[in-house]
């Protein structure tokens, strides 16, 4: 059995912990590609994969630690996340980094958001809401509120932890995954405004999940030693496929990799875990951060990056696709 | 006289006449031609009146007649072999027995590798291939019992089975592969079918027939050994035969029944080791243990008690075929109480060979998997005294597999004996022994009786029944396979994913107070263990801050309970235990030395003291102990890591200087080794004498010479070892003198782990001592010792090192002897080895103990007298 691989290469320079890791522009060549990562110190590096430097430092959310990135498919325009409360649209294109735009959010959780790109130009925004248990669903850019998705009275899910949203091809209507803080996974049909399933499939807050819409298949990670994998069905209901133990508790994210073949977790026991995503079958676990890792991210051709909170960002390339 | 008979009488003395006279191959050849007559099978053969009288009266004459005459000329008289062929026809178609008679008499007659003794023999392997002794025995089985000729029978059989034998020595290296017997027996084996089918044939149309003398001949060559050979043949055919045949059933019940008495233990073993299985031994045997006393004491008795040299299926034949038919099941109970109460026996258990013990062990699980429980329920009490009897005795035994073996058969035995009573659970490890018993103890599976209930009607598909069993087995475990093997279709290999561990908190103490204090008041566990693990690290970086607290840490580890399972929890505590023993050896021997006799330790803790003492006494002694650092401390913040480094650093150097220079000196590098004083020396004081005094001074809950002879095993293995390690000491001749007190004291102890203590104390004495010293100073105990081993002992262990030590000593190049001409002689062994200094692989084994002897003990360059 082989020995565990190392890193490809080891991104220094954020002088923070790491939270956020996003892939952008692959699509035109390993030169243009870039690593966006955020800090806890506010921060958002972007780094260039050839000549792995940062390129440029964005700074956006005063000192606040930046939870989420996410480019937007239609431009090179960038959504982050901070823990300031906004959240800024970030122009990109020709060398320029300017915010353009921001949304105040009136959650200081530890939710981050999810879109869904639904035209050429228009596109649906998931935050955390007022409400500690509320998700609002916001028409971007025109910030107009679609809607706020509130749990029903007796249901009491605690706060959302991860949201996902999707839109199915099989149905036009969009569809949010939330995971919430009594470690259940909801599905919201949200233009109904209501909650189409729901399993409670971890004793833990759900972390970090990820979703599989051609398998309709999705996992999730929460506090405790175990991951879950579930399945969507064609009733839209949500069903439990099995759980996978851990070694050590705590996963703070979980990422599939575009071409549906990998899964990798990101774990507070300072390891990422890599798992074949059909059969689940543990394939690495990748022991070189010496903190938490906080976030997993895949490239559009395949590779991983890992930030943690030793403030280092690893690159790695595991099976490469074909 | 009857005119026929009188006028063949005329013809054959006429021929015999002609052909011991006449020159004229023509007439020799019409001769022989008329005579064939008699033999029938010519177009006008002779009355049967007459050829009955020729085959009776006159056949071996003319034979004899022909043998004589037998040599190149006479052969020659006629072209193209027409003779020869002639010649040889008479005995190859004549009646069998005194064909084969006639030739073996005369090859055992003929001198020396001539022409004659070869083409006799080659005829003989004719006969052979012809199939003729069949004939020879078809002959034999015929004959009504009262017309046979007892002695005629008895000399064809010693020649039909002595066969390869004879011929051997007639023909010497001239010998041909058809004699042999690897290629004999078989073949009689063979013959013998043949001979039992046309009994069978013969039963089946009414006549009567005898199968004694297959019986026999069978019997006499498995008295030879020959069993594999001829039963390899003959078990199979039969076993095909009876499936689904009465008549052949009979027959060979029979065949084995008339097997005289004193083959029949041969017959009986090679049949049990052969029949694959308990219905097919059922079958070729029947009832006969029922019917033949001797056959019972073979089976019941000289195959489970007399010996044990034979394979687990075959002990699963033996005892199947008593629990297949009902009317053999009571000695199936039998036989398993006598198991039991030899397994429950304590004398056994001492005495009789390990292997023997498993067999019976083995033998026990097998019955009771055929036995029903109200069989068992019926002699319960009696089996479950002897159960616990055995259990007791193995679990006291100094020997592990001993120990182990009772806790396997006491699991599984009480199972079944009480069933309704607590499940007994021991901790021990699955390994091939204990995984094999568990098999046997698991019930045969059910499908054995429709298999062979089934078989009659498809006679070929039908497999014995141990080859079903395993077949199913298998077919059982291929679906979990297929599993993984869907799996591994894919094309990612994972990695190595060994080192996903459990993470630690980083809360290891960094000083060696803070670990005695974590250790004793801590709840919080998971600084307890980190504190644990870090214990030797930090005693061997912080010498001078161990030695202030030396004896309380030692108290601390010593008393140490493992409250949580932390893995590896008792090498962790030993090495700690070392760690600090070797810091600060004067104290802390003393302490552990005096705990060891003190009262309310267990003795796991006892023997945790002496392993500890011994470890710690070969850190001491190991040269260069003082310029390495510490096995496994990691660098921490009290150690520069440069220190930690050199070492590695200097071996990459060298290695890589070594690679690059040629030498052009003879033999291997010399390599200096640097000298150090062996700091055993001043402190083996404390760690020996304490130890040996107090032996024979019994405590409340712990009494050496009564029953905690495996500490007293120990304590000799460990007192060996401590001599062992104080060679070149000052102190040795004074710690030799004890030792060998010790050894005198105990040297009748009936364990045979504490004796073979003894032998190793023994022999690290005389290793130590050096020689003119053992000479002057302890004359007295060395002789005593000798004495001792030199004496006909009663263990074939210390009988064998007693003769290795006392026959040798001048002459053997082992080590042993090597050392006790060495003390003899009084010459002081090689000074021109350096710096090898004793080590101990494995303290408390025999194997350890060669393995010290094996290494060259060389004095030290180090010692105490030539240290710098």
């Amino acid at each position: 059995m082989a020995a565990p691989p190392d890193p490809q290469f080891v991104l220094r320079g954020t002088q923070s912990a790491v939270h956020a890791l996003h892939f952008c522009g692959g699509a035109q060549g390993r030169e243009h590609q870039r690593l966006l990562s955020g800090s806890l110190s506010g921060l958002v590096h972007i780094w260039s994969l050839q000549t792995r430097r940062a390129i440029a430092t964005l700074d956006g959310h005063g000192g606040q630690c930046v939870i989420w990135l996410q480019t937007l498919p239609q431009g090179p325009q960038l959504l982050s996340q901070g823990r300031d409360l906004k959240l800024c649209l970030w122009d990109l294109a020709e060398g320029r980094n300017a915010v353009v735009d921001s949304v105040d959010l009136e959650s200081v959780g530890f939710c981050r958001g999810s879109i869904l790109a639904r035209g050429q130009q228009r596109w649906m925004l998931a935050v955390p809401g007022r409400g500690s248990d509320e998700i609002q669903i916001l028409e971007m850019p025109s910030k107009t509120s679609v809607c706020t998705l509130k749990p029903e009275a007796d249901a009491k899910p605690g706060m959302p932890m991860c949201l996902e949203l999707r839109q199915t091809d099989s149905s036009p209507r969009p569809r949010l995954l939330a995971g919430y803080e009594d470690g259940s996974v909801a599905l919201w049909d949200v233009s109904e405004r209501k909650v189409c399933s729901r399993i409670a499939c971890h004793t833990e807050p759900v972390m970090g999940l990820d979703f599989d819409s051609q398998k309709a298949r999705g996992v999730s990670g929460s506090a405790e030693k175990a991951l879950a994998v579930w399945s969507l069905d064609e009733q839209q209901a949500l069903q439990v496929r099995g759980t996978h133990q851990l070694t050590n508790p705590g996963i703070s994210d979980v990422k599939i990799r575009p071409d549906r073949k990998l899964l990798a977790t990101a774990g507070w026991d300072h390891r990422v875990r890599v798992f074949h995503w059909r059969t689940m079958k543990p394939l690495a676990v990748l022991a070189f951060h010496s903190a938490a890792v906080h976030c997993v991210a895949f490239a559009a051709d395949g590779l991983l990056a890992a930030g943690s909170k030793d403030r280092r960002i690893s690159v790695w390339s595991l099976y490469p696709p074909s | 006289m009857d005119p026929v008979l009188s006028s063949v009488r005329l013809t054959v003395r006429e021929a015999v006449h002609t052909l011991s006279s006449s020159e004229d191959g023509g007439c020799i050849f019409s001769t022989l031609e008329f005579l064939k007559r008699y033999l029938g099978e010519t177009e006008n053969p002779a009355l049967p009146a007459e050829q009955e009288e020729f085959a009776r009266l006159h056949f071996s004459a003319l034979l004899r007649c022909l043998v004589s005459k037998l040599s190149p000329d006479w052969l020659g008289l006629l072209p193209d072999g027409q003779l020869e062929e002639l010649w040889a026809s008479f005995f190859l178609e004549g009646p069998a027995d005194q064909a084969f008679l006639v030739l073996m008499e005369a090859l055992e007659d003929t001198p020396g590798p001539s022409f004659r003794l070869m083409k006799m023999a080659r005829l003989l392997a004719r006969f052979l291939k012809a199939g003729r002794m069949a004939a020879v025995m078809e002959g034999q089985c015929r004959q009504q019992a009262e017309l046979a000729f007892p002695l005629l029978q008895e000399a064809l059989l010693v020649r039909v089975v002595g066969l390869p034998d004879r011929l051997a020595n007639c023909l010497q290296h001239e010998n041909l592969a058809e004699f042999f017997p690897q290629r004999y027996y078989p073949l009689l084996g063979e013959e013998a079918v043949r001979v039992l089918q046309a009994v069978v044939d013969s039963l089946r149309g009414g006549l009567d027939c005898s199968v004694s003398f297959v019986s026999q001949v069978v019997g006499k060559a498995c008295v030879y050994g020959r069993q594999k050979e001829i039963l390899g043949v003959l078990v199979p055919r039969l076993t095909a035969l009876t499936r689904g045949s009465c008549l052949w059933q009979r027959v060979c019940w029979r065949l084995v029944e008339c097997v005289p008495d004193r083959a029949m233990e041969a017959v009986l073993t090679g049949l049990v080791e052969t029949a694959p299985g308990p219905h097919t031994l059922s079958r070729l045997l029947g009832n006969l243990v029922l019917k033949s006393k001797k056959a019972r004491f073979v089976m019941t008795q000289k195959l489970l008690f007399l010996q044990y040299r034979h394979s687990t299926p075959a002990l699963q034949s033996l005892l199947g075929y008593l629990a297949v038919d009902s009317q053999r099941r009571p000695l199936l109970v039998q036989a398993l109480k006598e198991l039991m109460e030899t397994w429950g026996s304590s004398s056994a258990i001492r005495h009789a060979p390990l292997d023997q013990q498993r067999y019976v062990s083995r033998a026990v699980l097998i019955c009771l998997a055929h036995l029903a429980d109200a069989e068992l329920q019926d002699s319960r009490d009696e089996l479950l005294a002897s159960l616990m009897a055995g259990v007791k005795c193995r679990l006291d035994s100094s020997l592990p597999a001993v120990r182990r073996l009772g806790m396997i058969v006491a699991e599984v035995a009480s199972a079944r004996i009480h069933p309704e009573g607590p499940p007994l659970k021991f901790q021990y490890e699955e390994d091939e022994l204990s995984c094999e018993l568990l098999a046997l103890a698991a019930p045969q599976p059910a499908a054995d009786s429709p298999s062979e209930a089934g078989s009659p009607v498809t006679p070929d598909a039908a497999e014995t029944p141990d080859k079903q069993t395993e077949e199913g087995g298998v077919l059982q475990v291929r679906p979990q396979g297929s599993d993984s093997e869907l799996d591994s279709d894919d094309e990612f290999v994972p990695y190595d994913m060994s080192g996903d561990q459990e993470l630690k908190s980083g809360k290891a103490p960094m000083y060696v107070r803070d670990c005695v204090e974590a250790l004793t008041t801590s709840e919080d566990w998971e600084r307890w263990e980190a504190a644990l693990r870090a214990l030797e690290g930090l005693v061997f970086r912080n010498p001078a801050a161990t030695r202030e607290v030396s004896v309380e840490l030692a108290q601390v580890l010593l008393l140490l309970e493992e409250k949580t399972s932390v893995a590896g929890f008792e090498g962790l505590r030993q090495r700690a235990l070392v760690a600090v023993t070797a810091t600060a050896p004067a104290p802390v021997a003393e302490y552990l030395t005096s705990q060891f006799y003190a009262v309310n330790y267990s003795l796991r803790q006892r023997m945790d003291i002496l392993d500890v003492l011994a470890l710690a006494a070969q850190e001491l002694s190991r040269p260069g102990r003082l310029g390495s650092t510490s096995p496994c401390g990691s660098p921490g913040p009290t150690c520069p890591p440069s220190c930690a480094r050199a070492p590695t650093w200097r071996a990459v150097v060298d290695e890589r200087i070594r690679r690059k220079t040629r030498r052009f000196s003879q033999g291997p590098p010399r390599k200096g080794l640097a000298g150090s004083p062996n700091e055993f020396n001043a402190v083996a004081g404390y760690f020996f004498f304490p130890l040996i005094q107090g032996f024979d001074r019994p405590l409340v809950t712990f009494d050496l010479l009564g029953d905690d002879q495996l500490v007293l095993g120990r304590l000799a293995h460990t007192l060996g070892a401590l001599m062992y390690l104080a060679v070149n000491t000052t102190v040795a001749v004074s710690m030799g003198k004890a030792l060998l007190e010790f050894v005198w004291a105990l040297r009748f102890h009936g364990d045979a782990y504490v004796r073979r203590g003894l032998l190793s104390a023994v022999s690290s004495v005389l290793l130590s001592v050096p020689a003119e010293r053992l000479l002057e100073d302890l004359p007295d105990e060395l002789l005593e010792a000798r004495a001792w081993l030199a004496a006909p002992g009663t263990i074939a262990t210390r009988r064998r090192k007693a003769r290795k030590l006392s026959t040798g000593r001048r002459s053997q190049a082992d080590v042993w002897t090597r050392w006790c001409s060495h003390a003899w002689d009084g010459r002081p062994p090689g000074p021109e080895r350096a710096g090898r200094r004793p080590r101990l692989c494995c303290l408390h084994s025999p194997e350890g103990l060669r393995a010290q002897l094996e290494v060259p003990p060389g004095p030290l360059g180090t010692a105490p007298t030539t240290a710098p």
